[in-house]
């Protein structure tokens, strides 16, 4: 009781990039040589042979600015459609609650390509809105479903007992769960949310699908025009590999913050 | 407009299932202003869900109950506004952990009762004075003991200026150490004049606080009475049985 991180369940997640904690060492390790080691790769490929590599490393880094702009994009809006259907799928309303759980049903039981897809020339066909806009709604509205089931879980790993003292105070429901239970949720959604990014980061490759000339894109173009299949992908490979590592160490310290936070 | 003759709380007639399982059977009971009415009763006997009834955390299924004049069971009744006049202490204390002790007791005040920052401030630290706990304003509810919490919980609730507080076990999840602060701090609210109902194991505190006992079991009122009564002559043979093997 006296330690309030044990009131709240730990919320699993087993999708996204393995995080790096202190206390494993194994996968700690792993991280340091897997991202030292593809940074070493890059210089070596690009300053040892640079009649093979230079042009690729100069050619793609418009798409790593494309792949990180949809991947902000999409986290932010994602993060949106899944409180808004993680409070649905908790609210009292049947209609409400049905629609979210609906949502979050269809959308988990599709395959992410074939969403980005459908949605994608959805939107196409009624308004007329920019590639990338329509890519980053199209990804915000998967991962929101996903979104939505960690803001549930969230929500309901704060004990009860919270929201009966914030109600016998007076406040109504909206006030508690404004001042009370969603402060003490965000802390715990944050974790599983940066899990998401990352998992959001590796999977705005697939908008290269889509005519959106993301890293993934970029190489795909370079390729076509040069023949160095090889090549190219082993650059676009340790590219965004150094990117998902260096946001999964960045997550763990937030996450070390916050544990030492009160 | 308020009735003096009425009770502070009245419960009239209450039951509350749970599916089948009857967890309150036809219970009724008042309690006027300024009276301290303790309740006691073995594990499941209804006690925490009369309480929670009380404050609308449970709802009911037959009977009425009223709370300085307003019918808490009627959908008519905003359930905020009653909460606003009976305060609750938790046997878990349930403080805001992300909140400092100040905080905790400011929140629903500058909220709820719309007073400025400053003032409930000043409240509040009033109040935690009176709680003999004033240094730990700026801390978190975790750096605090049970004993520490409770009596914040005890403040924060006060805080709101209640006409009733209602505690459910606020001792029963203390070490033995601490549980005398926290009844201290009760027995002063006592000689203050707070109207009070509370669930407890404290047999001393019921003896010594309270002007009426309840002894519930399986829902149902089975005794009530003076303390100097139940204690020294109970008539029905459950609460006989009861206070045999608690005393
Ligand atoms: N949400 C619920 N669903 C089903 N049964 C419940 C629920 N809450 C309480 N009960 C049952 O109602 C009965 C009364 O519960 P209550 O919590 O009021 O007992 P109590 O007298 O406070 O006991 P304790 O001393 O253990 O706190 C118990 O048998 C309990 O199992
Ligand atoms: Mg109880």
């Amino acid at each position: 009781m006296l330690d309030n991180q044990s009131n709240h369940t730990p919320i699993a997640v087993g999708d996204g990039a393995a995080i790096p904690h202190k206390s494993d060492a194994g996968l700690f390790t792993a991280w340091r040589i897997a991202f030292f080691g593809s940074i070493v790769l890059c210089l070596f490929l690009a300053f040892g042979r640079p009649d093979q590599y230079m042009a690729i490393f100069k050619f793609v880094p418009d798409g790593i600015l494309i792949t990180f702009k949809v991947t902000l994009g999409a986290i932010v809006l994602a993060i949106v459609f899944g409180l808004i259907a993680g409070l649905g799928r908790i609210s009292s309303n049947r209609f409400i609650n049905g629609t979210a759980s609906l949502y979050v049903e269809v959308i988990r039981g599709i395959p992410l390509l074939v969403q980005l897809f459908y949605i994608y020339y959805a939107l196409g066909r009624f308004i007329k809105i920019p590639d990338m806009l329509s890519a980053i709604i199209a990804m915000a509205f998967c991962y929101g479903a996903y979104m939505a089931e960690i803001f549930r879980a969230g929500i309901q790993s704060i004990p009860k007992g919270q929201m009966e003292a914030a109600l016998s105070l007076g406040m109504s429901r909206r006030q508690a769960m404004h001042q009370v239970i969603l402060p003490q949720a965000f802390k715990v959604v944050l974790p599983p949310i940066g899990n998401e990014f990352i998992a959001l980061l590796k999977d705005s490759s697939l908008v290269s699908i889509l005519a959106v000339s993301d890293l993934l894109r970029r190489g795909r173009e370079y390729a076509s025009e040069t023949f160095n299949y090889f090549e190219t992908y082993t650059v676009i490979a340790l590219i965004y590999l150094i990117m998902t590592l260096f946001f999964s160490k960045l997550i763990s310290i937030m996450e070390e913050r916050l544990n030492e936070g009160r | 407009m308020k009735d003096a003759s009425r009770p502070m709380i009245e419960v009239c007639g209450v039951s509350k299932f749970y599916g089948s399982f009857q967890a309150l059977a036809d219970i009724s009971f008042t309690v006027s202003d300024g009276e301290k009415v303790v309740i006691i009763g073995p594990s499941g006997s209804g006690k925490s869900t009369i309480l929670r009834s009380i404050n609308c955390l449970e709802t009911i299924d037959r009977g009425s109950i009223s709370v300085g004049g307003m019918d808490v069971s009627s959908p008519k009744t905003d359930i905020c506004k009653v909460r606003e006049e009976v305060g609750m202490v938790f046997q878990s204390f349930n403080l805001f952990p992300h909140k400092t002790v100040l905080e905790n007791l400011t929140l629903a005040q500058t909220v709820v009762r719309k007073r400025s920052k400053k003032d409930a401030e000043e409240i509040a630290m009033e109040l935690l004075r009176k709680v003999n706990i004033v240094e730990k304003a700026a801390a978190y509810p975790a750096k605090l003991s049970g004993g520490q919490q409770q009596r914040v919980a005890i403040a924060r609730s006060l805080a709101m200026n209640p006409k009733a507080i209602l505690f459910d076990e606020p001792t029963s999840a203390l070490d033995p150490e601490m549980i005398g602060e926290v009844l201290d701090v009760m027995k002063t609210l006592a000689q203050e004049g707070m109207t009070m109902v509370v669930v407890t194991h404290e047999m001393g505190f019921a003896r010594e606080v309270s002007d009426r006992v309840i002894f519930m079991d399986h829902g149902r009122i089975v005794e009530e009475g003076t303390p100097e009564h139940f204690f020294t002559a109970p008539t029905h043979e459950r609460a006989k049985l009861f206070l045999s093997q608690i005393l």
